[in-house]
């Protein structure tokens, strides 16, 4: 099987590099059957990759030690599902899943794009082709083969970092695996469009269901990297700023602006430049965060093992930028704007002005990710760039734009007029007004919470008028009882009302990251009986008292357990359990240090968190930090719902509600009664 | 080697004594008694502006307080107490950290010389940006519009079908989304 793997890796690599060099030779242009050969390359590079990807996971669960990843990463007391995600656990796998994730996802984007796109199909192919060769060419040539043998045969493998042993671990790099390789299909439209001089909105409606779902999964994998993080790794958050969590936000952020710009090109012809720009830009920064994570050149607790791949992606980085970009500025030309922006009280002003601030936070992003190494570059002083410095310079852009998010949709497009204006941002400055007033009567003083709390107010106050509007609007047309009208409404106006309750996750988002502000955390050490009390920002007492230690041993580790007895406010309300674990292979030896498993009791208003540290003399005294953190169960909601949003937006037209058809009669005297909806 | 089995007690009535651990050798050595000092406002703060030296990227409280298997936070967070018994504030820690181990020891860079351009350059490049544009869009929104001659007068619509309508409302929908 390792052998077949190799093979089909090669193979793999002699179709994909022939699709690049013919896509860009042109000659399909001339040439029929060379143009289907195109188009169908990228099915053959799949299927010889699943081959290479099915081969490793034989070799994963058959516990083949002789080759080098499966030793590394690999024991025989390792949970089945746990073997399945050790194929992107270690940098050599994860390379082959990124390459066979791309590979389908190109083969995919031949298959299901339509005839009206046919010209572009032989350079995407190229585009994706070539991606494709460069994962190959890292993993052949560079320090990254998977198959690599090892020159004997381990008993047992090394088995897999504990604090991979989690859920989410299976998914969380897979959802952002496929949100950065998602976004090579865009961009390799985008390519095409600008290879092909074919610039209109084409290339654009045949990238929408793509960019979205790269999005997405982008979204899905950064959240669920958060609860990773606060489950997981014991430090009581989910954000740490870390430069690889910021290597994933980055092209978050391009192609959140991206999905806002895109409009403005549909409905007006506008910002064509800034478009291909964002899209370009935004597979450049699936890229730099992959260099990042792989070539250690800035610490961070995710990166691989240092190695010479890293440097085989800044170098396709600076490749694929300057040919990009030259090809961008050689079409500049013909990517004039079909109109002018007419006025600042407009809609596309206020998506420009989103863009800007969207880019803006990227940028900071960037330059903070960054900025270590220019200092150390200008003064040669090494400097550190943590959460205070992120959090000061982003938190006002990240208000900011969580006012542009309620502003935006009140706006009209092309021109708004000044009753407009005051008939449409009545309801939400209202709403902000009222959450400002019941914050401050409720006794909370700190600026930024005040000011996100208030804006919050706002986009929920424009969110919930442009329902109630809509919604209104339909029972007046139509008769329709209030939920029917709701889900007629959002299925018939998916990208606009899905978008909305997106807007809405991000207030979610927005409200739970302020309650992360007032966490309190507090050290101790009790002996079996003894208690320990925490305040938590809301006035609760929390009142822990020490249970004792249990050891058992559980699959491929042993247990020590420390449960604690929880009241609030003197009332009883559970146990909560943290444990220290040590994990052995197959043989009980140990394999890694000992690791922690937090013990978490969440409710909706805040989260009791648990660290056992561990004991006291080798006795059943036990040392635990303590921590209380508000909202955090909505940050999880947040996801959701962005979730929920998302898929709303992108499902396929005509399938969530039937269109309502009804007798020209009725809807000629219903249409008497009309009144204006606000769009 | 042969390891007992026993299940996890969460109901484990309160015993009130230090009895020794059943398996000692699981727990990797020995935790030190926290005490009022540890969670003392000043240490707290003090080492929530210091970064760890390990790898973490977090500050040394955090980093203490989280996982407890890392080896240099503690070491770290001796050396503020230290400090701290011997009456230094939080600022004077600090600095005394700033000047054992160099400015990397801060979680942030300082807000003056060459850390300024560090905070301010994202804004003001924003700010550029943005006054750039609304200046821009000011320029454009005062050209004359072109002249146009007056439109012709619609013609008459005919009544429409349902087919029509159903269609009307679709694009409607189109047009909203």
């Amino acid at each position: 099987m390792i052998l077949l793997g190799q093979f089909a890796m090669w193979a793999a690599l002699i179709v994909a590099v022939w699709t690049m060099v013919f896509a860009f030779s042109g000659r399909w242009r001339t040439r029929a059957e060379v143009a289907t050969a195109l188009i169908r390359a990228p099915y053959a590079v799949s299927a010889c990759l699943w081959v290479a990807s099915l081969s490793l996971w034989t070799a994963i669960f058959s516990h083949d030690f002789s080759v080098e990843y499966v030793y590394s990463y690999t024991s025989r007391n390792l949970p089945d599902y746990y073997l399945f995600a050790s194929f992107w656990a270690g940098q050599k796998g994860s390379l082959l899943f990124w390459a066979v994730v791309l590979s389908s996802f190109g083969a995919l984007a031949q298959a299901v794009t339509g005839a009206r796109y046919r010209d572009l199909l032989p350079s995407v192919a190229g585009v994706t082709s070539g991606v494709v060769a460069f994962f190959l060419v890292v993993m052949l040539l560079g320090d990254a083969n998977p198959f690599e043998r090892l020159p004997f045969v381990p008993p047992d493998g090394r088995g897999l970092n504990p604090q991979l042993q989690n859920p989410g671990m299976v998914v969380h790099p897979p959802m952002l695996y496929l949100g950065y390789i998602g976004m090579t299909i865009p961009f390799a439209f985008a390519v095409a469009a600008l290879f092909a001089r074919r610039l209109d909105a084409g290339w654009i409606h045949a990238i929408r269901r793509w960019s979205l779902l790269s999005w997405l999964f982008l979204s899905v994998g950064i959240t669920i990297g958060m609860w990773w993080a606060y489950v997981e790794l014991g430090w009581g958050g989910y954000w740490a700023w870390d430069p690889v969590e910021n290597a994933s936000l980055l092209p978050w952020l391009t192609l959140t602006a991206f999905l806002h710009s895109v409009m403005i090109q549909e409905k007006r012809g506008m910002l064509k430049r800034w478009n291909l720009g964002l899209v370009i830009g935004s597979f450049l920064l699936s890229i730099l965060g992959t260099f990042l994570t792989r070539s250690g050149v800035i610490a961070s607790v995710h990166s691989f093992t240092q190695s010479n791949v890293g440097y085989f992606f800044l170098g396709f980085m600076i490749i694929v930028a300057v040919l990009c970009y030259t090809l961008l500025y050689t079409r500049w030309p013909a990517l004039e704007p079909e109109a002018k922006l007419e006025s600042l009280a407009s809609r596309e002003a206020a998506f420009l002005f989103n863009n800007l601030v969207l880019v803006g936070i990227a940028f900071s992003v960037l330059w903070g990710t960054l900025f270590p190494i220019l200092s150390e570059a200008v003064r040669g002083t090494k400097i550190s760039v943590g959460p205070p410095f992120f959090n000061r310079v982003n938190v006002p852009l990240g208000l900011l734009l969580l006012l542009l998010t309620g502003i935006g949709p009140l706006i009209a497009w092309r021109k708004t007029s000044i009753p407009n204006l005051k008939r449409q941002f009545g309801a939400p400055l209202t709403a902000a007004t009222v959450a400002l007033a019941a914050l401050i009567a409720a006794g909370m003083r700190d600026g930024y919470a005040l000011v996100a709390l208030g804006l919050a107010g706002f986009v929920v106050g424009t969110v919930g008028q442009e329902f109630w509007r809509g919604t209104r609007a339909r029972r007046r047309l139509y008769g329709e009882a209030l939920l029917v009208a709701v889900a007629r409404l959002v299925g018939r106006n998916q990208r606009r009302y899905g978008g909305y309750l997106v807007h809405l996750a991000i207030v979610v988002y927005f409200v739970a990251f302020t309650g992360g502000a007032f966490k309190v955390t507090r050290e101790a050490t009790l002996r079996v009986g003894e208690s320990v009390e925490i305040k938590s920002p809301y006035g609760h007492v929390y009142r822990l008292t020490h249970l004792g230690v249990s050891q058992y041993e559980a699959l491929n580790r042993r247990v020590s357990a420390a449960t604690l007895d929880v009241r609030r406010d003197g009332v009883r309300i559970g146990t909560i359990k943290s444990e220290k674990r040590q994990h052995v292979d197959s043989f009980g030896r140990n394999t890694f240090q000992p690791s922690t498993e937090v013990g978490i009791m969440s409710s909706l208003r805040e989260d009791l968190y648990l660290v056992f540290a561990g004991t006291v003399d080798l006795t059943e005294r036990g040392s635990f930090a303590i921590t209380v953190i508000p909202l955090v169960w909505w940050v999880w909601f947040g996801g959701v719902l962005l979730v929920i949003g998302g898929l709303i937006t992108m499902w396929p037209r005509g399938i969530v509600v039937a269109p309502s058809i009804r007798p020209a009669a009725t809807s000629a005297r219903r249409a008497e009664e009309r009144e204006p909806v606000a769009v | 080697m042969a390891l007992q089995t026993q299940p996890p007690r969460p109901d484990a009535p309160a015993r009130g004594a230090a009895d020794p651990l059943q398996q000692p050798g699981w727990i990797d050595g020995t935790r030190r008694v926290v005490d009022s000092l540890q969670n003392d406002p000043t240490v707290v703060a003090a080492e929530r502006r210091l970064r760890c030296t390990c790898p973490c990227g977090l500050d040394i409280f955090t980093c203490r307080t989280t996982d407890f298997t890392c080896s240099y936070s503690p070491v770290l967070h001796d050396e503020v107490m230290e400090l701290v018994k011997a009456g230094v504030d939080v600022d004077g820690v600090v600095a005394a950290f700033v000047a054992k181990h160099g400015e990397r020891i801060l979680l942030a860079p300082e807000a003056r010389g060459f850390g300024v351009l560090g905070y301010i350059l994202p804004g003001v490049a924003i700010l550029a940006s943005a006054g750039a544009l609304t200046w821009v869009l000011i320029r454009r929104g005062r050209r004359p519009a072109p002249e146009r001659g007056p439109n012709p007068p619609p013609p008459p619509l005919p009544a429409a079908s349902q087919g029509e309508m159903a269609r009307l409302d679709r694009a409607l929908a189109d047009l909203e989304s």
